[in-house]
């Protein structure tokens, strides 16, 4: 098993190397550098102070060697400076990540929380109505486009009710306490769990369907189980492992929907934060937003293999090395 | 070499269409969407109809209410909204079929050569697929998107002319758009490389390039077809999201993501106008999933008979 871990532990980093090269190459063909934005600030500035700018920054070098001045600094901690926050990168960064965690943590378990009992209440009950009803609510939810979603929740409860904020953080409105802080979690929350659920949803029915075809589940029934022993007691662990793998494979997916969010609702993440960087032309900033994205999305890989083989103990984990 | 017995159910194609005609939603998101493509289609007749222009500005009537004149009401800059609903109906649609069918042909032709090749070259850009679908892709669109197309060196013809933010959508999306197909046809070209038929039209000479495109490439047909279909939502969600956050589809082309661009300043005065794009987006992306799973319950009903199977 260590050998496995290690072996894709290794393979994770090199996806980020080849990521961080891909997105410091494609930085390079954004508009305009960083001496541009000076010069923008600042009409006197001559062309020879840009061409000296351009040097003491490195700037006149080329794109390969100023990858490896940047790799160089990073390995040994050194991210640079943000351009829009005026700090260290991991200075700006921490506070976002937090906020993101608690974004994701919540939405998802709420999803989930919502997705199972719905897909094994429909999966026990195939084609009748509730099926069909739960079926058409989960195709509802994976095609509602998600910032429209969100424009809709402040809509109807920041606008029309004028119950909840639209926008924001406690903080940014000056409030403080718990209720007025959980106030402007709500709506985020509801919209990131909406986008989520019905996918999860038909996960978790079209699994247990096919757990109950199993033989073991006509044994369970034939020595007079109850139908929700047999479910939930026999099928539901067996079901639950195609399940597990999607959740932790569709991270990715969860931090795509989080930026929109988080930009609808102006709420101070990492999605939010990455795509300032980017239009803002922070460059630091923006690489290493991306690399954490992309760092937090290769972990999950990472437990959607480790939890494969260790909840299928038919599953050994050189076998899934194949 | 059909046999008679089996005309009894009509030919395959039929078979497949009486089997979707029973999934209902499926039916009628075909016909909704139908109606959807042959509105936009006809926004240059309606145009004319209702004796408006799309792209007519009127200060003096910026967000007025649905009117005989407006049947939606305008927009920020006076124009009527229900043209610019049409119009960006033709440019969504356009997109979310075009960059589909390139990520489509793109996911098929490196699907079928690794599952055929198979061995290391298979492992590697298998590896190269998983590293593709693990990847935060949003963000990175957004870094595509904000890429300077002068910076790559592209002729400027292709750069000054107005559709370019269409062109760029397309490519991104079918960029980042084909791993799932490629990891299906992959799939389905392992397990059928080993078969007879293909081992036969190996004995008797065809070469990999014949036996890929006119043995296996065939027998993929409903596969890709299915997986096609229900990919062509979720471009155009990703189409409309990228628009939405100014990266897509530039404006004064109009897209329905970039029709609700604004919607969020103006939700107080003009609640309409975050409504009915989305809304649009919405039906649509929602028809084509029911399509894709109408057709998968037609195309593969060896899935449907299980599932029936499921109710004992």
């Amino acid at each position: 098993m260590y050998a496995f871990l290690i072996r894709r532990l290794v393979h994770s980093l090199v996806v980020l190397f080849v990521m961080s090269v891909v997105i410091y190459g494609l930085m390079g063909l954004m508009p305009g550098d960083p001496v541009d934005l000076m010069i923008s600030a600042d009409p006197d500035i001559t062309s020879e102070d840009a061409a000296r700018l351009r040097a003491i920054y490195g700037l006149d070098q080329p794109l390969w060697s100023r990858y490896a001045n940047w790799l160089g600094a990073a390995l040994t901690g050194d991210f640079g400076y943000s351009r829009l926050y005026a700090q260290p990168v991991w200075q700006a960064i921490w506070p976002a990540l937090t906020n993101t965690l608690v974004l994701l943590v919540s939405s998802l378990a709420l999803a989930l929380a919502i997705a199972l009992p719905a897909g094994i209440f429909a999966a026990t009950r195939p084609y009748s109505l509730a099926d069909y009803g739960i079926n058409f609510a989960a195709f509802a939810g994976i095609s509602m486009p998600p910032f429209w979603l969100g424009i809709l929740l402040i809509l109807v409860f920041a606008v029309m009710l004028g119950w909840l904020p639209a926008g924001g953080t406690a903080a940014s409105a000056g409030v403080s306490g718990l209720w007025e802080q959980l106030q402007f979690l709500i709506l985020p929350v509801a919209s990131l769990t909406i986008a989520g659920v019905g996918g999860h949803t038909r996960y978790m029915r079209a699994s247990m369907i096919e757990t109950l075809r199993q033989d073991y589940i006509r044994t369970a029934r034939a020595k007079g189980l109850s139908e929700s022993r047999v479910v939930l007691g026999h099928a539901l662990r067996n079901a639950m492992i195609p399940v597990v793998t999607v959740i932790a494979l569709d991270l990715g997916v969860l931090f795509s929907g989080a930026l929109i969010t988080e930009t609808v609702f102006a709420y101070p993440g990492m999605g939010k934060l990455i795509f300032d960087a980017i239009m803002g032309n922070d460059y630091n900033l923006a690489l290493v937003g991306l690399l954490m994205a992309t760092a937090l999305t290769l972990i999950g890989n990472l437990l959607a293999d480790v939890a494969y083989a260790g909840l299928d103990p038919r599953i050994s984990y050189e076998e899934l090395d194949q | 070499m059909s046999a008679p017995a089996i005309t009894i159910t009509g030919s395959p194609g039929r078979a497949v269409l009486a089997r979707f005609m029973k999934h209902r939603l499926a039916v009628a998101s075909a016909i909704v969407l139908c109606l959807l493509v042959s509105l936009s289609l006809l926004a240059p007749l309606i145009e004319h109809l209702l004796g408006l222009d799309a792209e007519a500005v009127d200060l003096f009537a910026r967000y007025a209410p649905p009117s005989a004149a407006h049947p939606l009401g305008t927009d920020e800059l006076g124009r009527d909204l229900l043209l610019r609903l049409l119009y960006g109906g033709q440019v969504s649609l356009f997109v979310g079929l075009t960059a589909t069918i390139v990520a489509a042909v793109i996911g098929t032709t490196i699907g079928l050569c690794s599952g055929y090749a198979g061995g290391r070259i298979d492992a590697f850009v298998m590896r190269v697929t998983d590293g593709v679908i693990a990847l935060p892709v949003l963000p990175l669109l957004i870094v595509l998107a904000a890429v300077d197309l002068n910076k790559l060196g592209l002729p400027d013809e292709l750069l000054g002319s107005g559709n370019v933010s269409l062109y760029r959508i397309v490519a991104i999306v079918a960029l980042v758009g084909w791993t799932t197909v490629a990891r299906l046809v992959r799939a389905s070209t392992l397990s059928l490389k080993t078969r007879p038929f293909v081992l036969a039209a190996r004995a008797q000479g065809a070469g990999a390039f014949r036996i890929m495109l006119r043995h296996i490439l065939p027998n993929l047909a409903s596969p890709i077809i299915v997986a096609t279909t229900l990919s062509v939502g979720n471009v155009i969600l990703l189409e409309s999201v990228l628009s939405f956050l100014g990266l897509g589809i530039q404006p004064p082309l109009p897209s329905w993501g970039n029709l609700l661009t604004g919607a969020q300043e103006t939700i107080w005065e003009a609640p309409g106008l975050a409504f009915y794009p989305g809304l649009l987006i919405f039906i649509t992306v929602i028809a084509f999933n029911f399509i894709g799973d109408g057709l998968q319950d037609a195309l593969d009903p060896r899935s449907r008979d299980s599932r029936t199977a499921a109710r004992n």
